[in-house]
């Protein structure tokens, strides 16, 4: 008989990807069959009868929105997002670019926020009502409440124009070196660590909190135990799972909600091509776009899921 | 290193204080314990006996110099091993706890972190002060799992805490506690969360656990019987005082103080049976599951109950009992059989009844506290059946409380009292007041006695005879506990594993020829006589050679 951890990550992945289809859907009924005429909105007032007759037919607006919809999504299970009307081009390797961009950013600042917060949270428990814990909570306060663009414009003002530590401008292209490519973002992965560092600490510090009022953490403090071993040992991971959601519903932010960063840095990413052909009304692209995105934050909350399931010991290990 | 002159324990004049901070009040300071002295030497046990709220864990846990919440020693010295373990500082502390002193919990299943294998909690500490290697650490666990006599001693070390039973978990953290090789061992009512046919077994290897290692112990319980088995002396508390203090022949043989011959003495209620009578309830053949099971919880269980009387049932946990009581008041539907009241067969499910079957049929629960909305008054609790089933308002309504107020012998002040300001005695007394409020015919008590100390429960088991002999009603009464049962019964059921083992009058249930079940659970509750302990595992030892 299979392990019944097993069964139940079967079914959370199942699950996931009725949500994808489902989403897809939404998708499609958003930016297709809502009323107003998808041709009319690309070309505008302007458009002569003819050139939107042309366009529908060659959108193949004239089929029904259903068959529309599956030889969509009959594509996309082949790999083949479509063609942007911008510019004539196949949508697949365009996006891949810059989907690669966002999840190097993403990435990045991930490796950076994820442990830093976890510690700053473990840090917090430790002098908890004093003052490394009013410190850390006031300031990563103050970062989440300051907005990104606000913060992006101070580290510039600092980091790369009065002290010339870091490139203002996160100017990335093919063939550099990893480490030409993490100096050049430098300044927006701090600006999303500032931005994302606040909830993941106060969850931790919370999670840990809860449990340390248990029964076993009076036995770990009469066992003679450190304090800080008490928590890291004892205490921590025992939160794993409600941590772990929270951190995944930040990395999701990482990689769905960094437009403004990236308008500020100029950075070649997912957000800015998304904003760039909302204002072309480059349909498809929008769709794909907003696939992509449906499908990091399923995928990302889906790990959450499972992480949370194995992190269970009664689970892992039945009776 | 020891110095042979002192005691290995030596507490002297010990004052103990708590601050609580009630929400929109000034912080309040309260004494928990009032100048209390103690001395112990090496190898020998101290029973630290007395109700809730004596003071027994505090002082158990201050040898250790450990204070639960906002608890803090602020006199009096603790000398272990011949210095104040009160000037030692956190390093010191640190340096004691889990190497000098270890500590047994009484709910080893909380007491246990859930998300590691027992080995490493076992030998955590014996590898955290540098006492010996990990292998060797191992070695010594599994001696300790053999000596406590855990099944598997080998293997048991790397599974989990919820994949061991309670009474088997309660022995690991035992070994856990003796592992490091300490001087003194506090064991903190290390048997009272067990069911009884468990306890005798875990209280029998402790025993054996501290005669074999000479380790000394504080060994804290409520229940005196308990320690009249293991303790060499025994100190009475009360409101952190101490009331009596002397061996352990003399407290149990020779009561000084009047407290302690009460607590000697307690269950003293002589409650004759009443005679035979035509069925109030009539439970048929019932056999009921919960839903997504495919296993009966309840097997074939027939039982009456006479108007005006009191049917006990009586089993371990996980013998059906309180599905039982489910099953009666409709919270869980019957699988077959049936039930009838009153001359009626009552609907299986709560929705199908009249609300006239649920007036007659009220429920109190163990857990008083949680059984009570905390942000209503003492009042509004009590009053509420009464606009619910009668549509008393105003002062009517008023009226019918205050007589229930007098009926449960507490006065017309609880009525804008909440909760959280009554004793566990007071809140269950408020249970039984909103149970009688509907003017029921039966209520099922549900383990109503189990949470309180025991003179606090005898008076609510008078309370409840009182009240039997002036409104006749009928009790089904769920308890594990069986001197209770002897107290107040007319009938008794013994259930065990779901099916109902004896049943009968109280007289024919409690005297022999017995089944083997019943046996082995009447011969397990502790008695208040030293050397029952082993007068009872030396009987059972030649019964098996006999078989």
């Amino acid at each position: 008989m299979a392990h019944p951890v097993m069964k139940m990550v079967a079914q959370r992945v199942a699950l996931g990807l009725l949500l994808l289809l489902a989403a897809s859907v939404l998708i499609f009924v958003g930016t297709q069959i809502l009323p107003g005429d998808v041709a009319q909105s690309i070309l505008g007032q302007s458009a002569t009868p003819e050139t939107l007759a042309n366009l529908r037919a060659e959108l193949g607006l004239n089929e029904p929105a259903l068959s529309r919809y599956f030889t969509w999504l009959g594509g996309i299970l082949h790999g083949d997002l479509g063609t942007a009307l911008s510019n004539g081009e196949p949508i697949g390797p365009a996006l891949g670019k810059r989907l690669a961009n966002t999840l190097f950013l993403a990435g990045a600042a991930a490796v950076i926020a994820v442990p830093l917060a976890v510690l700053l949270g473990l840090v917090s428990v430790r002098y908890r009502n004093r003052w490394p814990d009013k410190v850390i909570s006031a300031v990563t306060l103050a970062t989440i409440s300051v907005p990104e663009f606000l913060l992006g414009y101070i580290v510039v003002f600092y980091l790369a124009v009065e002290w010339r530590l870091l490139p203002s401008l996160s100017t990335v292209y093919d063939g550099m070196a990893l480490s030409e490519r993490l100096y050049a973002v430098g300044l927006p992965v701090i600006v999303l660590v500032l931005a994302v560092l606040g909830h993941m600490m106060r969850m931790t510090r919370a999670a840990i909190l809860n449990v340390m009022q248990s029964a076993y953490i009076e036995t770990a403090e009469l066992k003679g135990l450190r304090p800080f071993a008490i928590i890291a040992k004892h205490a921590f991971p025992n939160a794993i799972a409600p941590v772990v959601n929270v951190v995944m519903i930040n990395l999701a932010y990482l990689v769905v909600g960094v437009v403004v960063v990236e308008v500020v840095f100029v950075y070649p990413g997912m957000g800015q091509y998304l904003v760039d052909h909302v204002a072309k009304r480059d349909v498809p692209v929008v769709q794909a776009c907003g696939l992509v995105f449906a499908g990091v934050y399923i995928g990302l909350n889906l790990v959450a899921d499972i992480v949370s399931i194995l992190a269970n010991p009664r689970l892992r290990h039945p009776k | 290193m020891p110095d042979p002159q002192h005691p290995l324990l030596d507490i002297r004049n010990l004052v103990i204080e708590a601050t609580s901070y009630p929400p929109g009040e000034p912080p309040k300071t309260v004494t928990l314990v009032h100048g209390v002295s103690l001395t112990l030497e090496k190898g020998k046990v101290l029973g630290l006996i007395g109700e809730s709220g004596a003071g027994k864990s505090t002082i158990g846990l201050s040898s250790m110099a450990y204070g639960r919440g906002g608890v803090r020693i602020t006199g009096g010295e603790v000398i272990l091993n011949g210095r104040d373990i009160l000037k030692g500082g956190a390093a010191g502390l640190r340096a004691l706890r889990g190497r000098e002193v270890t500590y047994v919990a009484q709910s080893a299943a909380a007491a246990f972190n859930p998300a590691k294998p027992l080995m490493e909690q076992v030998i955590e500490t014996t590898l955290s002060h540098g006492l010996m290697s990990r292998a060797e650490a191992e070695v010594r666990a599994v001696d300790l799992f053999r000596q406590l006599g855990l099944p598997n001693p080998e293997t048991i070390g790397r599974r989990f805490p919820h994949q061991v039973s309670g009474g088997q978990l309660q022995r690991v953290m035992t070994a856990m506690a003796l592992c490091p090789k300490p001087d003194l061992v506090i064991f903190d009512e290390p048997t009272t969360a067990l069911d009884v046919t468990t306890q005798i077994d875990v209280l029998a290897a402790i025993k054996r656990a501290i005669h074999e290692t000479g380790v000394a112990a504080l060994y804290i319980t409520h229940d005196l019987a308990v320690v009249a088995q293991v303790a060499d002396d025994i100190m009475v508390l009360r409101h952190g005082r101490t009331v009596e203090y002397g061996s352990v022949q003399q407290v149990i043989e020779a009561p000084r103080e009047a407290y302690t011959q009460a607590l000697v003495s307690v269950r003293s209620i002589d409650h004759v049976e009443k005679p035979e009578a035509p069925p109030l309830l009539s439970i048929q053949n019932v056999t009921a599951r919960y839903k997504g099971t495919n296993f009966d919880v309840l097997k074939n269980v027939s039982v009456d109950l006479p108007a005006g009387q009191t049917l006990a049932v009586v089993g371990e946990s996980g013998s059906g009992k309180s599905t039982l009581a489910r099953v009666i008041t409709g919270l869980l539907p019957l699988g077959q059989g049936r039930i009838s009241f009153d001359g009626r067969v009552l609907s299986p499910d709560l929705a199908g009844r009249a609300p006239e079957d649920l007036r007659q049929l009220q429920m109190i629960y163990q857990m008083a506290d949680v059984a009570m909305n905390p942000r209503q008054t003492v009042g509004t609790i009590i009053g509420r059946p009464l606009e619910f089933y009668f549509g008393l308002r105003g002062e009517a309504k008023r009226q019918r409380v205050q007589e229930l107020l007098d009926q449960i012998e507490m006065g017309a002040g609880f009525a804008d009292r909440y909760p959280a300001e009554l004793s566990g005695g007071q809140k269950q007394r408020v249970c039984i007041a909103r149970a009688l409020a509907a003017k029921p015919k039966l209520i099922i008590c549900d383990e109503v006695t189990s949470a309180l100390d025991p003179l606090v429960a005898d008076g609510i088991l008078k309370l409840l005879l009182d009240l039997q002999a002036r409104e006749g009603v009928a009790y089904l009464f769920i308890t594990h506990d069986l001197a209770t049962v002897k107290a107040i019964a007319d009938r008794i059921a013994v259930m065990f594993k779901g099916q109902v083992q004896r049943y009968g009058t109280k007289t024919d249930v409690l005297a022999p020829p017995y089944d083997e079940y019943t046996d082995l659970l009447l011969s397990s509750v502790p008695e208040m006589k030293l050397g029952w302990l082993e007068q009872v595992l030396a009987h059972r030892r030649m019964e098996g050679a006999g078989n």
